[in-house]
């Protein structure tokens, strides 16, 4: 298909347009329960803006990652000394900053990924992930010297006006997941993702063609970091707001890591669709553990079970699907066109035009 | 000054002998790779599974200690005839990567089951034999020696032995090496490539439950023996993947490193830095020798 | 090739010194010197493990030579990497497939004319106008190259998903996307049909023809290396022994017995 705006076709606009329509208008007419936004929009866009960094670093370039929480937490605890000592910065300005400033951290750790691929890259990588975290938790500076161990995240201010309530925390999250996510798309689909492809595909021809490994790679690493980073803040100030180290651990490293695959490594929208998954499952769980066997079965072992399933479902689509969820919808939309060509809309109107 | 040295030297030991128990971590984790040129990320999941079990058919079911232990290691022969069936074989012609992947999921899964089967509260495990100084080295040689970390020692070598004279002498270790060198060939000329992986996976199941013991003993049954054996992956990036004694020496290094840096520089920073020393350590071996200290120069034709 | 060439054959472009190479004591090419001229078609030619392809590797800097140098229109280049020669102008393909497998025929072309794009990250994520009229520049010179190589009915098929000679098409459709002064071929006709393989051999004199662009290709079917290229270098054991016109080689004594005499 032609792209008629940017790089985009008819269809991507259409879905655009449905997706803003769905989130801007229909979700704040329809759902009202607080829950719906505190636990569950709201951390699904700024996790799955962790996770578009995710997809940059290991599904387009390629480079194994295992440290987005790390990253998430550089950008959090800078967001919140912004907005304490520098408080002209404004919110947008402080957030942008803090991603990077997270970016900074990227390139620092991004570094040994010119030297070693695969499981040595990952190990690399978990240096940063034990590092930020230690670094924030071991300088009472960036806690401003806090000695409960969770400081409270400050309201988010824009331009005068507060954003407190379920509502316009979603909105800000909406507002920042969208146009990074605009932003990310136009990356991907232009020569910047071209050049991480190129590297992920094969990186010796890619440098053959003039493509520089050190500049792709870091920079990869550097876009990756500052999306986490700014994931990280809004994670922080207004899913959890609070601030507190241990919320970054390792584990949302391998959840972020988990959303990535499964959703499908090498796209955008799998970045969507693995938050979705990851979050959602283990509510879906919980209302079967509780409406089902009426909380017969241990809170525990729901999440056990959530575990098991998981990780089974990364070993199944390993085998069946590396490219995750987003490539087997991606299948099942082709084999349901080529069973039934006639709801393709294209062949519709070029028949009819032919009958007529 | 002999006072400082004394405590140097009790840091050193201590950190040495420590070390060994991430030694046997990665042991596991070399034969794996050493078989099949799999990376599994699932090795502190085993290790974790293997020991709650062991403490499950123990303190649940009031199994004797030995039968338990017997037990367990059964039942780590039955994961690692699983994991062959259902993840290896189909996955043989998948990339590295891919594999890799799917032994993390294959640690959420074992992580996921023993927390369902066992619980979740940390257990305690009694080996009988005490973590606190020797008294014997302490009066002659005026070194404070836990006695576990003794233990682990021994016991890491008497398992290095043992899997050396099997691999060099017995029929089967000739087997593993062909299949190392060459799973295709080896299999072209009649080697039973589907049993030499079950018995590599059952052996490494067996070193995770003795690594297990000893981290269990230590540190108690819990969750966070994952993160713990997590640390396998800078001593194997030291070592080299592919190297026994790789390992055996790279777990003496991190342990060395991480308890002399703790005790030395760590109250400048706050301490706690032994969580992300060895990691740092292990990108310094990525810049300078990737390969690792015993592992194969990897050559990358085009 | 009687008729008068559009560009005629000129001075050395690249001329290798005194290459020798080994691999952990194992030599694989030996004090080698030979030279390009600018618009001819050159063949380096040998038995297997002779060293042909590792000789390219040098050329190119994805391998590094114990001894010797390269030097670029008479100009010695001090750190050879893959990056710099292509910033010199210096493009190829590879003995075994290197294409980019997930990205679309199109993709892998338009990859070929990164050193043509000079907007940055920040810039293409902004989609600038700048950006813009950059891509639509890229993409008409790729979709040039695609029909030129009768190649428009796969254009948005990844290349995984290719036969080994679309493949190779698309490979030597990438490396002219550069639009390098010199090409690089490590075996442009491997496994190919005789069909294929006379396709190809257009492809390469036309672009020789009519862009004037280097050939230096590796190739083992003795007939359609005689028939295309200008002057011939034969290797053996990582060594020359006869360099010159299809002629001049066919009648050396030393590669008649090395080579043609164990004729394949």
């Amino acid at each position: 298909m032609k792209p008629v705006f940017m790089t985009y076709t008819k269809k991507d606009i259409i879905n655009l347009a449905i997706c803003m329509v769905l989130s801007v208008l229909i979700i704040p007419t329809f759902i009202k329960t607080e829950y719906w936004y505190t636990s569950i929009l709201i951390p699904w866009l700024c996790l799955a803006l962790a996770t578009i960094g995710q997809q940059i670093v290991m599904g387009y370039t390629g480079q194994l990652a295992l440290g987005a929480a790390g990253f998430m937490a550089a950008g959090a605890f800078a967001m919140f000394n912004l907005i304490l000592r520098v408080p002209d910065l404004g919110f947008v300005g402080s957030l942008i900053m803090s991603g990077l400033i997270a970016a900074a951290f990227g390139i620092l750790f991004g570094l040994p990924s010119l030297k070693v691929r695969g499981i040595y890259l990952m190990v690399a990588t978990l240096a940063s992930q034990f590092f930020i975290i230690w670094m924030i938790d071991k300088f009472g500076w960036f806690k401003n010297y806090d000695s409960s161990g969770i400081i409270t995240a400050q309201d988010i201010v824009i331009l005068g006006k507060p954003f407190t309530t379920p509502l316009a925390m979603y909105f800000v999250c909406l507002a920042v997941t969208t146009v990074l996510t605009l932003l990310a798309m136009n990356m991907a689909r232009g020569s910047t993702g071209r050049n991480w492809m190129a590297v992920r595909d094969m990186d010796i021809a890619a440098e053959s063609m003039g493509v520089s490994l050190l500049r792709t790679k870091v920079q990869a690493f550097a876009i990756s970091a500052f999306y986490c980073g700014v994931a990280g803040a809004l994670f922080a100030f207004c899913y959890l707001k609070s601030l507190e180290p241990v919320a970054f651990d390792i584990k949302l490293s391998f959840k972020i890591l988990f959303m990535c695959i499964l959703g499908g490594l090498g796209t955008i929208n799998g970045a969507f669709i693995g938050a979705a998954f990851i979050l959602l499952f283990p509510v879906l769980l919980n209302a079967i553990g509780n409406n089902v066997f009426h909380g017969a079965i241990d809170a525990t072992i729901i999440s056990s079970i959530e575990q098991v399933i998981f990780g089974g479902l990364m070993i199944i689509f390993m085998i069946y699907e590396p490219l995750g969820m987003a490539k087997l919808w991606e299948n099942i939309k082709q084999k349901w066109k080529t069973k039934f060509p006639s709801i393709n809309l294209k062949n519709l109107k070029s028949s009819l035009s032919k009958k007529s | 000054m002999v006072e400082e040295l004394l405590f140097f030297m009790e840091v050193l030991v201590g950190g040495l002998l420590a070390g060994t128990m991430y030694s046997l971590v990665a042991l596991g984790f070399v034969l794996i790779f050493k078989a099949s040129a799999t990376f599994n990320f699932s090795q502190g999941a085993m290790v974790f599974f293997s020991v709650l079990a062991f403490c499950g058919f123990m303190q649940d079911f009031n199994i004797p200690f030995v039968l338990a232990f017997i037990l367990a290691a059964l039942l780590m022969v039955v994961v690692g005839l699983c994991t062959e069936r259902f993840v290896l074989r189909p996955l043989m012609n998948a990339s590295e990567d891919t594999v890799l992947m799917a032994t993390i999921g294959l640690g959420y899964v074992l992580e996921g089951l023993a927390q369902a089967a066992w619980g979740v509260e940390v257990r305690r495990l009694d080996l009988g034999i005490g973590d606190f100084p020797v008294p014997w080295i302490a009066d002659n040689l005026k070194l404070f020696i836990s006695a576990l970390d003794i233990t682990a020692g021994v016991v890491a070598a008497i398992m290095i032995i043992g899997l050396f004279l099997l691999f060099k002498y017995t029929k089967i270790g000739l087997g593993l090496r062909a299949v190392a060198d060459d799973a295709g060939a080896a299999s072209s000329i009649g080697i039973p490539l589907k049993h030499i992986m079950l018995l590599v996976w059952s052996a490494a199941g067996v070193v995770a439950l003795v690594a297990g013991c000893m981290w269990g003993a230590r540190a108690g049954v819990q969750f966070a023996l994952v993160d713990l054996a997590l640390k396998a992956l800078p001593v194997l990036i030291i070592g080299g993947f592919s190297s026994i004694p790789g390992a055996i020496i790279g777990g003496l290094i991190i342990g060395a490193v991480e308890k002399v840096l703790e005790v030395y520089i760590g109250p400048f920073f706050g301490g706690a830095i032994e969580g992300w020393a060895p990691y740092v350590l292990a990108i310094f071996f990525l810049l300078y020798r990737p390969e690792g200290l015993f592992g194969e120069k990897i050559i990358r034709r085009v | 090739m009687a008729q008068e060439r559009k560009f005629k054959i000129g001075k050395p472009i690249l001329e290798v010194n005194n290459i020798s190479l080994s691999f952990g004591g194992v030599k694989a090419i030996t004090d080698t010197s030979f030279n390009v001229l600018e618009h001819e078609v050159r063949a380096i030619i040998g038995p297997n493990g002779a060293g042909k392809s590792s000789m390219l590797n040098c050329i190119n800097g994805i391998y590094k030579p114990q001894q010797g140098t390269v030097s670029f229109r008479g100009q010695q280049i001090p750190n050879i990497t893959p990056n710099i020669m292509a910033q010199m102008g210096l493009s190829r393909t590879f003995q075994n497939l290197a294409l980019f497998k997930r990205m679309s025929v199109l993709d892998n072309i338009l990859v070929g004319r990164k050193l043509h794009t000079k907007t940055n990250f920040l810039e293409v994520a902004l989609q600038l106008p700048k950006v813009k009229k950059e891509e639509k520049l890229n993409r008409e010179r790729s979709e040039e190259i695609i029909s030129f190589l009768e190649i428009e009915d796969i254009k948005d098929t990844p290349v995984g998903k290719l036969p080994y000679g679309l493949q190779k098409k698309v490979e030597l459709g990438r490396a002219l996307a550069t639009d390098s002064t010199i090409i690089l071929l490590d075996e442009p006709m491997a496994g190919m049909n005789v069909e294929e393989k006379r396709d190809m051999c257009r492809f390469i004199l036309k672009v020789n023809d009519e862009l004037g662009t280097t050939m230096v290709l590796i190739e083992h079917d003795m007939g359609v290396v005689m028939d295309i290229s200008d002057r011939v270098v034969v290797l053996d054991y990582g060594k020359v022994i006869g360099d010159g016109t299809p002629d001049e080689v066919r009648s050396n004594q030393k590669v008649i017995d090395a080579y043609l005499g164990v004729e394949h």
